[in-house]
């Protein structure tokens, strides 16, 4: 790796002020378990490296009127652990709990996690079933995004070389609501998926409402399936109309050949674990 | 300001604190084999995925491959010669011995550490939580059978 300046602002302010200043010549680090790989292998070659190390205040979880609020340096395993997430939201559990292993949970944060926007990634799908919105700072000040809007690309996001992600809110969910991450891993458990799909909806009175689908390793950025929502909402929640949604995932999905498998058995698994994601929440 | 400067840091490590001198780019494995010769920490796979450079970081397991040194100055560090002494092994280096859960023992310091912490937390694991916990420490000899036994044994279950 080779050499850089690193800043270790004690302050949020201080850490804006400092990002505004390098614009693309600076990262912010967080945990780092993502950053200093890219850094080894030259993947990422910024001058300055802003750590939040020290950065106070963003690393809470609060349950609040519009939904829980999980701070940017929330540790993974601080999600997977806490008794809100849990009670709140129990598929956010499910996605932090399926990251790598608890060495790298212990330091990963979900701001960074976002911010890395590796598409093979757990949390965004679930996050994205969850309606999550996430709040950007800078010194200029803050905005909000959905987070469909934040991944754009493989590791590119709309966060600018001058925003932190302070927090990510996520809208309470009805009691009917029921919710389910699938990921499938046919090598070792801590590896990245060969697909996964986080689903989430409410039957009522035989009919699907809200219906969210989103899946991880399936394309660029992670995927949105609305054709497969569209093709559910409002219909009745039977094994036949389900089976019929998840083929339309299909069409939306654009896998990449590597040795996790081809993108023809990828596209194929990404119907066979939408449909079973369904079928777990809607039966 | 340079990007060679180095930067003076402090930590505890294994109970006992050290000032160095590093530069920005200095992994905690290479300060604790290098600067402070604390070999047990071992590195294999220098991305985080192996587990043999897992040491301890404010109590929690953490891949020293993955740790700059200036992200722990203030931080306090056990590695696996902080756990026990040839003199004094601790209660899970024993069970390592006695329950053959080491072969050619590159895995067997961050195995240790790691399960160090599983049962700082979890006295009583059982056999699911152990592989869960330790799934992250790869090992290529022993098929991890005789480490699962050899936490169980440490932890009174066997």
């Amino acid at each position: 790796m080779r050499d850089f300046y690193f800043h270790s602002p004690a302050t949020l302010d201080d850490a804006l002020t400092i990002l505004d200043e390098h614009q693309d010549d600076g990262r912010p680090m967080a945990g780092g378990t993502a950053l200093i790989v890219l850094m080894k292998q030259s993947l990422v070659d910024a001058d300055h490296i802003i750590s939040l190390g020290r950065v106070p205040g963003l690393d809470s979880i609060r349950q609040e009127a519009d939904g829980l609020h999980i701070g940017g340096l929330t540790r993974h395993r601080d999600v997977e652990t806490s008794a809100l997430v849990k009670q709140h939201a129990p598929l956010l559990a499910d996605v932090y709990s399926s990251v790598a292993t608890i060495r790298i949970r212990n330091v990963a944060t979900v701001g960074g996690g976002i911010a890395h926007a590796d598409p093979a990634q757990d949390p965004p799908p679930g996050l994205i079933a969850l309606d999550a919105t996430v709040k950007l700072v800078s010194k200029d000040g803050e905005r909000t995004l959905p987070i469909t809007d934040v991944f754009q690309d493989y590791y590119e996001t709309a966060i600018q070389p001058n925003e932190l992600l302070s927090e990510v809110i996520i809208p309470a969910l009805p009691a009917s609501a029921k919710t389910a991450y699938l990921k499938f891993l046919p090598r070792t458990a801590d590896d990245y998926a060969t697909v996964a799909v986080a689903a989430r909806g409410e039957v009522e009175n035989g009919n699907v409402r809200n219906l969210r689908v989103a899946l991880a390793a399936a394309a660029s950025t992670p995927v949105h399936a609305t054709a497969v929502e569209q093709a559910l909402e409002g219909q009745q929640a039977t094994a036949d109309n389900i089976r019929r949604a998840a083929e339309a995932v299909a069409d939306e999905v654009d896998p990449l050949d590597d040795f996790r498998g081809s993108a023809d058995y990828k596209r194929d698994m990404a119907v066979v674990f939408t449909r079973r994601a369904l079928e777990r929440i809607l039966l | 300001m340079n990007a060679q400067d180095l930067h003076q840091i402090s930590l505890t490590v294994n109970g006992q604190q050290h000032g160095v001198s590093v530069p920005a780019r200095r992994m905690l494995v290479d300060l604790l084999r290098y600067d402070l010769g604390l070999t047990g920490t071992k590195e294999a796979c220098s991305v985080g995925v192996c587990g043999a450079c897992t040491v301890l970081m404010d109590g929690h397991i953490v891949a020293a491959c993955l740790t700059l040194a200036v992200q722990a100055d203030g931080a306090e560090i056990t590695t696996i010669e902080g756990t026990g002494t040839p003199e004094n092994l601790s209660p899970l280096q024993q069970a390592f011995i006695d329950c053959g859960g080491f072969q050619c023992g590159i895995c067997t310091p961050g195995q240790i550490v790691a399960a160090t912490a599983l049962l700082a937390e979890n006295a009583k694991p059982t056999e699911d939580e152990i592989k869960e916990w330790l799934m992250g420490n790869l090992c290529r000899c022993t098929g991890y059978y005789q480490i699962i036994e050899s936490v169980q044994k440490a932890s009174g279950q066997l």
